[in-house]
């Protein structure tokens, strides 16, 4: 594998899991979540582990991806107590 | 709770992108014994893609595809395939999920243990599928969300 490629999709890596802590909008937080897995099975992929960056993608990417937006829509922001 | 608004280029979109995904996921089933996938990738896959059609076209669209009843008997089916073959190889005599043992008339050891995978990994993709769909729906808990 290209080093220089991992590089990238680490520093892409980096900042997404960044902008899904810090950003304000829940929803962003999700889509950069599944940014983040996607990046993620790029990466087992570049290592070899091809099984792994499947599951990675299918679950990560697709799966919780849709979970975590029915929670997001579920909760309400501010508490009602 | 967010406004509900129906988008025609959404559902659209979702109802182009479904079949594709579903007929992937059966390819990385009926593939996963001698290349990347298996069961459980292929069983994610068909889930996805009756999660979209969930999320995209509410509860009237999804209906058609698969009831919020049917997703706990499919899981039950997929664990009876899983259990059977490997009891049944236990009752021929050999070890759990011992391929050669199963009574398939006709095969040789290795197309014996070639289809014994295949049978494991369609009862193992069918459970995924529904377990996953199953929690997609209890977590909505009848709201509609299209």
């Amino acid at each position: 594998m290209i080093w220089e490629l991992e590089l990238v999709i680490c520093i892409f890596l980096a900042l997404s899991a960044i902008v899904a802590l810090e950003v304000k909008d829940l929803l962003v937080a999700v889509v950069m979540m599944t940014v983040f897995s996607f990046l993620m099975a790029l990466l087992f992929v570049a290592m070899g582990a091809i099984d792994v960056g499947f599951t990675e993608a299918v679950i990560g990417a697709g799966v919780t991806g849709i979970l975590f937006v029915v929670v997001v829509f579920q909760t309400s922001r501010k508490s009602n107590d | 709770m967010r406004r509900q608004f129906d988008s025609p280029i959404v559902l659209l979109g979702a109802r182009l992108l479904s079949p594709y995904i579903m007929v992937f996921g059966w390819y990385v089933i009926f593939h996963g014994h001698y290349s990347p996938g298996g069961g459980f990738q292929g069983g994610a896959l068909l889930a996805a893609s009756i999660l979209l059609m969930r999320v995209a076209g509410g509860r009237r669209v999804s209906r058609l595809q698969i009831r919020e009843f049917a997703t706990t008997p499919l899981a039950i089916i997929g664990v009876f395939i899983y259990f059977a073959t490997g009891l049944t190889a236990m009752a021929m005599g050999g070890y759990f999920l011992d391929y050669e043992m199963l009574p398939l008339p006709g095969l040789d050891p290795p197309s014996l243990r070639y289809y014994g995978i295949l049978i494991i990994e369609v009862g193992i993709g069918l459970a995924v599928m529904a377990i996953l769909i199953m929690i997609f729906d209890n977590m909505v808990k009848g709201e509609d969300y299209a």
